[in-house]
């Protein structure tokens, strides 16, 4: 099995994909995951790109952005706990 | 949000991604992207200028009875593109067999019906974006 330099970037960015994925499960505040998740639709935007397929990417960018938005509207009616009063989380 | 430099760079950029939407929907079947893609850009266009402005701005500008009526038609408009096909005497959607001429491959109107349908997928699209994006906004937080 031969791998190439472009397969190196993909692993390299399947390692990003899985740690943003991963600390989606771990962070407590919503603003932030809506962050991470922002990041992980980026990184697979690229991934998508670099497998020779720019029309999933194209849309992957754009349905990606959209979605973060819409979380973010979602999350800008909840109510967010104040600082340094963890117990509330 | 009462920013100077967010409103006067949102005036100069809305009306480049809104072309830009459109050029990813009419060019959907030669280059990548398409209606869907599209029609998301042409959405996240009105949903800057709605986030910057404030909704009750944006609300005066598109209005929800046009964000319905563009719904409703968008979605007429893909089924009477097909049937184009029957009235052809060929199946529903079809695009060569109803007669239509393609020209040559790899120009905007080698595409047939395509372009046609993609311009009505995508402002469907747009307007339920928008319209999604007005229900979450509106209400009492």
């Amino acid at each position: 099995m031969q791998f190439v330099a472009v397969d190196y970037w993909i692993m390299a960015l399947s390692l990003i994909l899985m740690g943003a994925s991963l600390a989606l499960f771990f962070i407590k505040d919503l603003i932030h995951a809506v962050i991470v998740y922002g990041a992980y639709s980026v990184t697979m935007a690229v991934i998508w790109l670099l497998m020779n397929t720019p029309d999933l990417a194209i849309t992957e960018a754009a349905a990606g952005i959209c979605t973060t938005v819409m979380m973010m509207v979602a999350i800008y009616r909840t109510r967010r706990p104040k600082k340094g009063n963890k117990d509330e989380n | 949000m009462r920013d100077f430099i967010l409103k006067r760079m949102i005036a100069v950029i809305l009306a480049f991604i809104f072309v830009y939407g459109f050029y990813v929907i009419l060019h959907g079947h030669i280059s990548p992207g398409g209606s869907f893609a599209g029609g998301i850009i042409v959405s996240l266009s009105f949903i800057a200028f709605a986030t910057v402005y404030g909704i009750d701005k944006g609300k005066e500008k598109l209005p929800e009875k046009f964000l319905v009526w563009v719904e409703s038609y968008g979605t007429l408009w893909y089924g009477l593109m097909g049937l184009v096909g029957i009235c052809k005497g060929a199946p529903f959607l079809a695009n060569k067999l109803a007669g239509i001429d393609l020209g040559v491959p790899g120009t905007l109107s080698s595409g047939g019906l395509i372009g046609l349908i993609g311009f009505g997928v995508g402002i469907r699209v747009a307007s339920t974006m928008i319209t999604l994006f007005y229900t979450l906004m509106e209400g009492d937080a």
